[in-house]
């Protein structure tokens, strides 16, 4: 008998896992982002229903709300509205689909035959507190240096992301051109 | 059947392997970004969901999900601006159109 927890995960795998399909399988390219954001929240869902609140709101945030819109920004910004990508080839798709079912099948072989064993401790909620007191200590497996380490990165990202994207004018041409 | 830690393993894998397909189908380097997005939420999948079920009494795994989603979003947005930069250069992302790297 399925209780409303259960229904609720299935709906939410059958979100994420459909609207993936989608992603990857449409020809219209604006709708690929759609469906690609519906994934997204499918499994900030997934997080929400393994009651891993924190995560599911930086899903939601960083993906659904960043990554997202960057890639729909980029594509208005690369593609005529409506244009359809041209078909692929359907001996490639067929191999294609071929090699992703054969390492599905293979990985999930795995994962049923093998027994976890889970941890007998008390369990510990991951309230927002916990994490961020976890998140900046520097004793006791703490990740103050891989924390200073992510600013580092998005720095240069950012530096890096300005520098590849900025207009290069040759020398000897006027700025209005 | 209750879900449990095998139900979501399964989930993760179907995103793994869905944007594996996309990347080895599609041509176009937006959706090619796509499909690692895809892949990367299969894994912080995994890690949030051995966390809940086989380790709760540490966060390790909530931690390493954090990171990713900060080094995906930091990838995203370099990617990005190399295919705008591309596209300015051959005025097309087709991974096809992109023979030379250097004009």
């Amino acid at each position: 008998m399925m209780n409303g927890s259960d229904i609720l995960f299935y709906g939410l795998a059958a979100l994420t896992l459909g609207c993936g399909v989608l992603a990857v399988t449409t020809r219209q390219l604006f709708r690929a982002a759609i469906f690609l954001l519906f994934s997204l929240i499918g499994v900030a869902g997934i997080y929400l229903w393994m009651q891993y609140e924190f995560i599911a709101a930086v899903q939601v945030v960083v993906y659904v709300g960043g990554i997202v819109v960057l890639i729909i920004f980029s594509i208005f910004l690369t593609h005529q509205a409506g244009e359809k990508l041209a078909p692929q080839k359907i001996k490639r798709q067929i191999a294609a689909f071929l090699a992703a079912f054969c390492g599905f099948a293979l990985v999930m072989l795995q994962v049923y035959q093998h027994t976890f064993t889970e941890s007998s401790e008390t369990a510990v909620a991951p309230t927002v507190k916990a994490i961020g007191t976890q998140m900046l200590d520097t004793k006791n497996g703490g990740y103050a240096l891989p924390f200073e380490v992510i600013s580092i990165l998005l720095l240069a990202a950012m530096i890096g992301c300005i520098v590849i994207a900025i207009q290069k004018t040759p020398k000897g041409i006027s700025q209005e051109q | 059947m209750q879900p449990g830690l095998y139900h979501i393993l399964f989930i993760s894998t179907g995103l793994f392997f869905i944007g594996a397909y996309g990347f080895f189908t599609r041509k176009n380097l937006i959706t090619m970004l796509m499909s690692i997005e895809l892949i990367l939420n299969s894994v912080n999948l995994n890690f949030i969901a051995f966390n809940k079920y086989l380790w709760p009494n540490q966060m390790d795994g909530l931690f390493f999900t954090l990171f990713i989603i900060a080094i995906a979003a930091a990838e995203a947005a370099v990617a990005i601006a190399i295919i705008i930069n591309l596209y300015r250069n051959h005025q097309s992302i087709d991974v096809d159109d992109a023979e030379e790297l250097k004009y």
